[in-house]
């Protein structure tokens, strides 16, 4: 497999580009015509050659230009990478299995020699090579879940189990929908799930946060979860709401095809062997609608999704101002014909 | 005035339920203003609360002083404002023994940093009691500039540090004792809804 990586932008003046093959590979969250809240986990075991789910780190044409973002927004914010005394362990078990599954994985692209606790680390893509001596800090040049998070597209949070709960008290946030590591950090499963509108009378997070009490070690499982985004920007935090908030009000029938974006977030879940913490890291793909009805299927069942979405979610995804305009487009794009089972494209 | 009841919400909104005693347990007691009459109602329930606690009040205008006083806590002081009181208060849960349990009452801002404070210094939650009397003014984070604005009362209010104008969310970290502030006219800069007074 060869890679070429996008020199490419996610703010300013957006450069952010999907190639056809990344447009056929993307991770269309809909397996059907609408959608709500469900416990969609399933083993993180594999996927169809070629898609975002056959490794496990996806690695894509974006990692370059990911990291350069991430490295602007923790230049301007510091916050947004934090870990909690107790969770230097948990750090290094998750660097342990990323730097481990990339270098199985994509052997082109990365290497990891070990002689017992002396390591020997090779990314290419980002030009890196670092000797280090494995559970000790002070042979990185900072904290190890920073040190791999820097490397490894999407965000990352580091969950603690104890009382019969999972603690956020780690986290890598700079590709989040709106949601504050800062303000959240520390906070229970619960408690973070909070403002989601909905899912807690559904009984969801019960069930999710039990079946989470007892992800077991080499089982790790994913789910897709979505939402949409103006212009395709990483950072929209909500420290930045007041910065990139006017942009979401820039969308017109004429520009809605080019800047509206899909967001989909590729989320997985790890449980994590010395720590016994859960390691969560959440990627986040983005594709233009005009990208999207590039397969017909897709273009067809978006539309449907999206006119038939409750109006609370609409709400609360932070799009019922755009749903119309977005809404009319995608109906250009759906003459009513049957589509087929599952989320890839025809 | 009656303990608060507050509107069903979120579940990172804090509810308040009504002191109990845990009889003559080592005890640290912290209230501010009307939150005086929860330690009152606290000691009449079960005098023995008080043989071995260390009550500290913040007035801040309230008259209930002399009262508090006189019901026999093991050490009373009396502070001027939470900031003057924290020293003497992170030195009271430093010294804390295991089963020493901790009683708030008054307002959310007192109540959520001194839960905050009590949390960091390693005091376990269940350990931890408060009871919610006299206003309802919340302690706000700006989640932009992440300055904390003290006894806000309108919805939305005007950042003390930052000078955006936020929305107050129900959202709230027990870490920092505070509600979440969000910029209300982030989308439409200067189309700023009206204020209204918070309600329970």
């Amino acid at each position: 497999m060869t890679l070429n990586f996008n020199d490419e932008t996610f703010r300013g003046d957006y450069t952010f580009r999907n190639s056809p093959a990344a447009i056929r590979r993307f991770p269309f969250p809909f397996d059907q015509d609408s959608y709500m809240y469900s416990v969609n986990l399933e083993p993180h075991a594999g996927g169809r050659e070629g898609s975002p789910f056959q490794n496990r780190f996806d690695v894509d044409e974006h990692y370059v230009a990911e990291m350069k973002d991430r490295e602007i927004t923790l230049t301007e914010d510091p916050l947004r990478c934090q870990s909690l005394p107790h969770m230097e362990l948990a750090g290094w078990d998750f660097l342990e299995l990323v730097m481990v599954s990339k270098s199985e994985d994509y052997p082109e692209l990365f290497t990891l020699n070990r002689d017992g606790d002396r390591w020997h680390w090779i990314n290419r893509p980002l030009g890196i090579e670092q000797r280090f001596t494995f559970l000790d800090p002070t042979t990185l040049p900072c904290g190890p879940m920073e040190y791999i998070t820097r490397q490894t597209q999407g965000d990352h949070a580091l969950l603690d189990q104890r009382d019969g709960n999972l603690w956020m008290d780690a986290g890598m946030v700079t590709s989040q929908a709106d949601w504050s590591l800062d303000f959240d950090i520390g906070m229970n499963f619960y408690e973070w799930h909070a403002p989601v509108p909905k899912a807690n009378e559904m009984g969801v997070f019960q069930r999710a946060l039990k079946f989470l009490l007892n992800l077991q070690q080499g089982a790790p499982v994913r789910r897709l979860n979505w939402t949409m985004t103006v212009n395709p920007r990483l950072d929209t935090s909500p420290e930045n709401y007041h910065k990139w908030g006017p942009e979401k009000r820039t969308i017109t029938p004429e520009n809605v095809g080019e800047k509206q974006h899909l967001r989909v977030e590729l989320q997985t879940l790890w449980r994590l062997p010395r720590s016994n913490a859960i390691a969560f890291p959440i990627r986040c793909y983005l594709m233009s609608l005009e990208d999207i009805v590039s397969q017909p299927k897709w273009g067809r069942r978006l539309h449907r999704v999206l006119r038939d979405l409750p109006d609370e979610l609409a709400e609360y995804k932070g799009f019922a101002v755009n749903r119309p305009v977005i809404v009319d487009y995608l109906s250009k794009f759906d003459d009513g014909a049957e589509t087929s089972p599952g989320i890839f494209p025809d | 005035m009656p303990r608060t009841e507050f509107s069903p919400s979120i579940a990172t909104r804090p509810v308040y339920a009504a002191l109990k005693a845990h009889g003559s347990a080592p005890a640290l007691m912290l209230a501010d203003a009307e939150g005086a009459e929860a330690l009152i109602e606290l000691a009449a329930a079960d005098p023995a609360v008080m043989d071995r606690a260390h009550l500290i009040y913040i007035p801040a205008g309230a008259a209930h002083g002399p009262r508090l006083r006189e019901l026999g806590a093991k050490m009373y002081h009396e502070a001027p404002s939470f900031s003057a009181a924290l020293e003497r208060y992170r030195k009271a849960l430093l010294d804390a023994k295991m089963g020493t349990q901790l009683y708030l009452a008054g307002t959310e801002g007192l109540i959520g940093q001194a839960a905050a404070e009590a949390l960091a210094a390693g005091l376990p939650a269940d350990a931890i009691q408060s009871e919610h009397r006299g206003s309802i003014a919340r302690r706000m984070q700006c989640v932009h500039c992440k300055g904390v604005t003290e006894d806000v009362t309108t919805d939305p209010f005007v950042c003390s540090h930052c000078g955006l104008t936020l929305f107050v969310r129900d959202h709230f970290s027990r870490r920092l004792g505070a509600f979440q502030g969000v910029c209300v006219d982030a989308e439409t800069p200067g189309i700023v809804p009206e204020m209204k007074e918070i309600k329970a």
